[in-house]
């Protein structure tokens, strides 16, 4: 009995598609990247539990409160009394309408102000609202 | 006089060949950028302004904070990591209870998020936060 002698096969893998898998993979890193955009306040932050992660980052206005009361919008300094203003502004935006306030709160940060805060959001009628905090290992 | 003719053609294509190589470096370049790390935090709703409605006594249960950090409930001083056992307790109680938040102007705010955290886990969703005394 005779056996079918064994078929070549090319062991080389085609290289020739490897630039559009690459540029795929490219374009895909590309689109969805954002980049770090805000410095922020110096802030330790809380630590919690039962905390969510945050949907997306595009909508989302981001609040600084340091431990001596110093507020700051997206990288801007600015007053208590201004909040509502900027916040009003920023949920007027026709590209990003703002969504969801984080606020990045210094754990020594006293209630006072942060509810000073809370009522000029609630003036602009930015009513959700997300207390930045880290996990619990 | 004799015009040189000859001039050195050179080749009119890209190189193709170091395509690959440069897409490589900006696909790595996008990698080691992209921020991965995600905000977690605590979700509140704030309520509108103006928003304010009656609610009976009974369906309120005060839970106060004063500015050392001690919380209160019901007149009886107890401990952070107790709150949400006993908020658990009450809601499986009273399923309409509403945990009305009240802190001092000058608690922490590290203490506040504590009390959050807690009210979470005892999976009170009915929170309400009141202006802070003092």
């Amino acid at each position: 009995m005779k056996f079918q002698g064994k078929q070549k096969v090319d062991p080389a893998i085609p290289l020739s598609s490897l630039p559009d898998i690459v540029f795929l993979l490219l374009i895909f890193f590309m689109v969805s990247s954002v980049f770090k955009e805000f410095q922020g306040l110096p802030v330790t932050l809380p630590h919690a539990r039962k905390i969510e992660k945050l949907q997306g980052k595009r909508d989302i206005a981001y609040l600084w409160i340091s431990e001596d009361g110093e507020v700051s919008i997206d990288d801007r300094i600015c007053r208590i009394s201004d909040v509502s203003r900027i916040m009003y502004q920023k949920r007027l935006d026709p590209m990003h309408p703002l969504k969801l306030v984080s606020m990045k709160i210094d754990q020594g940060t006293e209630m006072g102000i942060v509810t000073d805060v809370q009522e000029e959001l609630r003036e602009a009628d930015a009513l959700n609202i997300n207390y930045s905090a880290k996990p619990v290992y | 006089m004799l015009l040189e003719k000859k001039k050195s053609r050179s080749n009119s294509d890209i190189p193709m060949a170091s395509l690959a190589d440069i897409a490589f470096l900006l696909l790595i370049f996008f990698l080691v950028t992209t921020t991965i790390d995600v905000d977690r935090g605590i979700g509140l709703s704030l309520p509108a302004k103006g928003e304010e409605t009656e609610v009976r006594t009974k369906n309120i249960t005060n839970l106060l904070i004063n500015a050392q950090g001690e919380v209160l409930l019901d007149n009886e001083v107890i401990a952070i990591n107790e709150i949400a056992r006993r908020i658990e307790q009450k809601i499986q109680e009273n399923p309409n209870l509403i945990v009305s938040v009240k802190t001092d102007r000058i608690t922490k705010y590290d203490v506040y998020i504590q009390v959050l955290d807690e009210l979470k886990i005892a999976k009170a969703t009915r929170i309400s936060i009141a202006e802070p005394t003092g």
